[in-house]
């Protein structure tokens, strides 16, 4: 069901919809000064009711993760904000911090003092020079008002925000590579545990999270925890909220759209996104970002058994599946970031792997032998697949090299590359075959469709 | 040479510094600062950031290494950076990326005779809604059209700068 919804995106083209004069004229950090005026425990229980899950991919409940801070006896605190957006198919923080920054600082203002840190970093990846700018021009504006700094809006809790940049690393989205990208090192992920809410920035308690999560607090202290969560049609899988949807690939209007969680695949190509380019068929939709397994037009929802939270669409396409995180997890795949990447019928899915598996090789962050050199593996297999030299052996040793990264890494990089190899594999390899088989040549095949 | 920041670059490292618990965390911040400055990240970079961070060289080597946008060479004047990742290739990707090798009479990862332009591919750069699209320096163009690839490049090209 679609649901359109505006408390993210309201000053989205508004004249300086960005600068602080217009976030106030629509309530901006009336919630930060509500919520100062709760108790911590109160605020992060107000945030449980949200069921907000984390937008970064993962799915966690903020509201949760919020509650596993607890203060140290000597150690500060810290809010970590992953802005590091990079995964192929995701564009949707970009707006947030272009467009509406200041609810980014109130987030911050506001989950500081839920997780009992006083300084906020937010982690952004350094080719977004806009974000930045808008960012730190939030920044400016609110510390210029007392909103940051000694005493916000007159309460003895200081708050400090800085923006921290990368400098080019994908794998620094992981949240403990972007910690040790923060401390100064190389972006390679840690071993959990400890997690951060253990030992994360600088070895002290941290909670990091997504930009769009933390964009979503003020409005979550504006209407009340619950009132948010409801929004969703997916409220009673505590999947609650309004959230960004992004559409992109093969639609006539790519974009990003802000909806109540429960907007289906379907309904987002063919009513968001005007439907395929050349009124084409959908020959496969990925998800939520590159690492989430494609979805094939013609799948079915498999889910007899009453029990199953997929009971309600079994027998039907899985395009007719709202958009959720366990929802997503059930038909095989996962909801990811919730920006869809459409491939229209007439794209060649082994060139569309081979696509992705470049982008995998060259962002291992190279820590583990599975994903350093199965990455490598796997891209030089379909490369030799797609230059007609591949063998029906070849098949069977991508599936071997996937499944042997699979759950042997330190970090989900290595399921990150494996499971959308696996989703290849699996659903399109009659289009393997036919090129082992010589009915098809790499000269052929396209990605862009006329 | 030793290397040295500018007067008002040194201004922004000492404010970095108040912002971290540790002077570590201002390595790659401080990177990007020298290479502003320096255009690459040369040995002599490398040793000043390990002198005002108290690091060891080789970690700060090890930083430069692990991260794309650090240059380890010299590179032309501005940077062109074209996203050849899946959705923008799914919108024509490939065919930017000709144009650019053509128009600049270069290929993926080299530099133009007059130094002028560095042209590379990027791994996604987070604008798959407006896809296809590069980044000149730091400025994104997105959408891109055959006309407008040609305006850019034609203008990049034709700067004094």
């Amino acid at each position: 069901m679609i649901r359109r919804t505006d408390f993210l995106t309201k000053n989205y083209g508004v004249p300086n919809g960005w600068s602080l004069s217009v976030y106030e004229k629509t309530g901006g950090y009336e919630a930060a000064k509500k919520a100062l005026a709760m108790t911590r425990e109160a605020v992060v229980d107000e945030a449980k009711k949200a069921n907000l899950r984390g937008r970064g991919g993962a799915g966690f409940p903020m509201g949760v993760k919020w509650s596993f801070m607890r203060p140290h006896p000597t150690k500060p605190a810290y809010l970590v904000i992953n802005a590091d957006e990079g995964e192929p198919g995701t564009h949707k923080d970009r707006t947030l911090m272009e467009l509406n920054p200041h609810s980014v600082v109130e987030g911050c203002i506001i989950g500081c003092y839920g997780i009992g840190a006083h300084v906020a970093y937010i982690y952004v990846r350094d080719e977004l020079h806009l974000s930045k700018a808008r960012l730190w021009g939030a920044i400016d504006e609110a510390r210029a008002k007392g909103y940051l700094g000694k005493t916000p809006f007159g309460k003895d809790y200081p708050v400090e925000i800085y923006v921290h940049t990368g400098a080019g690393a994908y794998i620094c989205g992981e949240e403990t590579a972007l910690l040790n990208s923060l401390e100064g090192k190389r972006g390679e992920p840690r071993l959990k545990p400890p997690f951060p809410a253990q030992a994360g920035a600088f070895g002290c308690p941290t909670t990091v999270n997504n930009l769009e999560t933390i964009a979503a607090v003020p409005t979550i202290f504006t209407i009340g925890g619950e009132e948010f969560s409801k929004y969703s049609s997916l409220h009673y899988l505590n999947d609650g909220g309004v959230r960004l949807f992004g559409i992109n690939g093969h639609v006539k209007k790519p974009g990003v759209h802000e909806l109540a969680v429960g907007v289906t695949i379907r309904e987002l190509v063919e009513d968001i996104g005007g439907g395929v380019l050349g009124g084409r068929r959908i020959l496969g939709v990925i998800p939520g970002g590159s690492s989430t397994p494609i979805l094939r037009a013609d799948e079915k929802v498999n889910a007899p058994d009453e029990k199953s939270p997929l009971h309600p669409w079994h027998g039907k396409s899985v395009l007719d599946v709202p958009l959720g995180v366990d929802t997503m997890r059930g038909i095989g795949t996962m909801l990811g970031t919730c920006c869809v990447t459409v491939l229209a019928e007439g794209t060649c899915p082994v060139l569309a792997m081979h696509n992705l598996m470049q982008f995998y090789r060259h962002e291992s962050c190279g820590q583990c032998t599975p994903c350093r050199e199965g990455g490598a593996w796997l891209l030089g297999t379909v490369e030799k697949i797609l230059d007609g030299h591949g063998t029906m052996a070849d098949l069977n040793t991508l599936t071997d090299v996937a499944n042997n990264i699979m759950g042997n890494t330190i970090c989900a990089f290595g399921e990150g590359t494996a499971m959308p190899a696996l989703g290849f594999i699996g659903k399109f390899r009659k289009d393997f075959v036919a090129y082992i088989n010589g009915e098809r040549k790499r000269s052929d095949a396209r990605l862009t469709i006329s | 040479m030793a290397f040295a920041l500018s007067e008002e670059r040194d201004r922004e490292l000492r404010q970095l510094l108040e912002r971290y618990p540790t002077k570590a965390a201002a390595c790659i911040p401080l990177l990007h600062l020298c290479q502003d400055q320096a255009g690459y990240i040369g040995d002599e970079v490398i040793e000043f950031v390990a002198h005002r961070l108290d690091l060891p060289p080789a970690h700060v080597k090890g930083v430069v290494t692990f991260y794309s946008l650090f240059n380890q060479h010299p590179v032309g004047k501005h940077q062109v950076w074209v996203c050849r990742t899946l959705p923008c290739a799914l919108r024509g990707a490939e065919d930017v990326i000709k144009q650019c090798e053509k128009k600049l009479g270069i290929h993926i990862g080299e530099t133009t005779a007059n130094g002028k332009v560095t042209l590379r591919t990027a791994e996604c750069l987070a604008s798959c809604g407006t896809a296809p699209m590069m980044q000149v320096d730091k400025e994104y163009f997105e959408n891109l059209t055959h006309d407008r690839v040609d305006e850019i490049l034609s203008r990049l090209m034709e700067s004094k700068r």
